[in-house]
């Protein structure tokens, strides 16, 4: 297991520089960073010995290796537009994003699960067939729409809910936390849906079908034919064989959730990574756009290096393997 | 004396689109206290859904359409989906085809054998446990504490089908149906396996229903035999007595397509033809195209299983 552990973290590594690298180009191709720190009334022969005190008449890989090196430390360059570390900028950003992220998360796993199963076990029964047709709207429905739709129908015409912004926060150890205010809770509440409107239905359907899947398979019968109660043939035996395909597709697209919030947070006006993502192309911030996708890069990496993990647990031929 | 399990005119069928298939018509028979019955027949002649449908395992769009099936004094046909529950691997067990897809593969071997104690006992996992543990030993599974904490594919398809076997052995049923049970495994293996499971029902005295198209093994192990053919039971007797003597025109060509029938260097003989589908059956006799002694009749009347002279039971116009 240690052994396994390990070998998906230096797998994750290797996957950092790559992305890395990627960014790193980007930034190398964007533009003249002197040009940028001196502006125009600099002559010629100044910027020169900036850009060798910079060290960008370096060869690439040199510049590039001082990147990594300066990435693993923390540092991922200045924002031009911020005046502080791209670094800071982004963590300070990151808590509205991931619990953004986090509560969509937890809502599809608390609703597709049950619901899945159930339309798996009963799938003539008329509310399987309507969450099943419900769940092709919401697939085909973009973000935006459901965002904007929600907004008309519980801010403009009920006045339920707020409809921009995060609300009242509250600070805890530098974490500024929305979760904790009734305010907070509020706000997070239509950005969570509209976040969750394409995931959610997605997981339906995949848990459904790989549940259907694996309800004919010789072991349910045998299941049934030992004459174990519908409950315990259905959760133990079905639903963790159908685990094992959720659980990657699941890690890949609690990534991909990340991305969908560019939309939910320009939508709603939420101060979370996505909306700051789009202010930095908008004012062509280099640094902060690379840095931007070097975090966004990292946790994709750790969330699935943690799904790899999780799914040697739940499955004992990935941990064989692994102990070998 | 009231048989163990006593089969009358079950009838099973599927309802399709656009027609109702009758995949079993009028099947009949009876397993005694400690009696072994082997249902033989070809590749789809209904032998795998006549065990499933005695504990009312048929998958939809089948449905048990008419009989009784009496056991221990029930009748399982009439049961609800809770009452059979109750006789689902505690007084009648089943050990399937294919060990390697019977074992779920995500739980260990204590868990499934406890989870079936538990299903039927009000008892301590503790407890549960010194059964599994006993009944290891009982299939002669080497260090049976470290299997229980093993996953199925840590193990050989001959140890897995013990392993089945032993859970079926949990409860101490009074009959077990086993569905051609070493038809996946290697032919040494085989003979291990249906001697242990002779031995077995002898020592605790079960029925054994065993579902099986190797009449060999059928003789070895069985008293009793019923040949199947297109949903019907063809012919019934003592094992000895139809291996030896066969009565009905298709029993005959399956004893006949056997290679030890054959003289060595003599084309293997076999039965012409192929078994009609179900939505297709002939009229009269299902068997008449492919028989030799088809008559007029055979193409008109369906014959019933009756009782020949000889004794044996067997469905035919012409075996007097």
């Amino acid at each position: 297991m240690v052994a396994f552990i390990i070998r998906r973290v230096l797998q994750g590594m290797m996957v950092m520089v790559v992305i890395a690298l990627i960014g790193f180009a980007i930034k190398q191709s964007f533009g003249d960073p002197v040009r940028e720190i001196t502006g125009i009334s600099v002559s010629a022969e100044e910027r020169e010995a900036l850009r060798e005190e910079l060290g960008l008449n370096d060869p690439f890989m040199v510049q590039f290796g001082r990147f990594l090196y300066n990435a693993a430390h923390g540092d991922l360059g200045q924002s031009f537009f911020y005046k502080k570390p791209a670094m800071e900028v982004i963590l300070s950003k990151a808590p509205a994003t991931l619990e953004l992220v986090f509560c969509s998360a937890i809502l599809i796993v608390l609703l597709s699960v049950p619901l899945g199963i159930y339309c798996a076990i009963r799938p003539k029964q008329l509310f399987a067939k309507f969450v099943m047709g419900a769940s092709t709207v919401g697939v085909s429905i973009p973000v935006f729409l459901t965002a904007i739709m929600l907004i008309y129908i519980f801010s403009i015409e009920l006045h339920w809910l707020p409809s921009f912004g995060r609300g009242e926060t509250v600070n805890i150890g530098g974490w500024q936390t929305g979760l904790l205010t009734w305010d907070g809770i509020k706000h997070l509440i239509m950005p969570t849906v509209a976040l969750s409107s394409i995931m959610l239905p997605l997981f339906i359907r995949l848990i459904r079908s790989e549940m259907m899947e694996v309800l004919q398979n010789e072991y349910i019968k045998y299941a049934w034919a030992k004459g174990l109660p519908p409950l315990r043939v259905w959760i133990v035996h079905a639903f963790r064989n159908t685990l094992l395909p959720v659980i990657t597709v699941g890690g890949v697209q609690l990534g991909i959730t990340i991305a969908f919030t560019i939309l939910t947070e320009t939508v709603f006006s939420w101060q979370g990574m996505g909306s700051m993502f789009i202010q930095a192309v908008e004012r062509a911030d280099s640094s902060l756009m690379v840095a931007y996708l070097v975090v966004v890069g990292f946790i994709f990496v750790v969330v699935n290096t943690v799904v790899d993990i999780i799914y040697g647990l739940v499955n004992p031929t990935v941990r064989i393997t692994g102990r070998k | 004396m009231q048989p163990l399990l006593e089969v009358k005119n079950l009838c099973v069928e599927f309802a399709m689109r656009s027609q109702v298939l009758r995949a079993l018509r009028d099947v009949s028979f009876t397993i005694g206290k400690g009696e072994r019955l082997g249902l033989v027949g070809e590749s789809g002649a209904g032998k795998t859904l006549t065990g499933f449908s005695i504990l009312n395992l048929i998958s939809k769009p089948g449905y048990i359409s008419g009989g009784s099936i009496l056991f221990e004094g029930r009748d399982l046909a009439e049961l609800t989906i809770e009452q059979i529950r109750d006789i689902r691997g505690n007084r009648i067990s089943m050990i399937f085809q294919d060990p390697m897809m019977t074992l779920n593969p995500v739980l260990t071997i204590r868990t499934q054998m406890v989870e079936t104690i538990k299903a039927h006992q009000k008892i301590s996992d503790k407890e549960a446990e010194k059964i599994a543990l006993d009944k290891l030993q009982r299939v002669y599974i080497p260090s049976p504490e470290k299997r229980l904490d093993q996953y199925p594919h840590e193990l050989s398809g001959g140890m897995r089908q013990r392993i089945v076997i032993a859970i079926s052995l949990l409860t101490n049923p009074g009959l077990i149906i086993a569905d051609e049970p070493t038809t996946a495994l290697d032919v040494t293996i085989q003979a291990e396996i249906m001697d242990l499971l002779l031995e077995l029902c002898r020592d605790e005295d079960m029925g054994l229903l065993l579902i099986t198209h190797d009449l060999a093994v059928v003789s070895e192990v069985t008293q009793k035999i019923a040949v199947m053919y297109a949903g019907r039971i063809v012919e019934m007797g003592p094992t000895r007595d139809v291996v030896d003597h066969p009565e009905h025109p298709y029993t005959r060509g399956l004893i006949a397509a056997l290679p030890q029938s054959c003289d060595q260097g003599q084309r293997l003989l076999q039965i012409p033809g192929i078994m009609p589908s179900l939505a297709n059956l002939p009229s009269g006799c299902s068997f008449h195209p492919r028989c030799e002694l088809c008559q007029d009749i055979c193409k008109r009347e369906v014959p019933v299983l009756e009782t020949k002279a000889s004794g044996r039971h067997v469905a035919c116009f012409m075996v007097k």
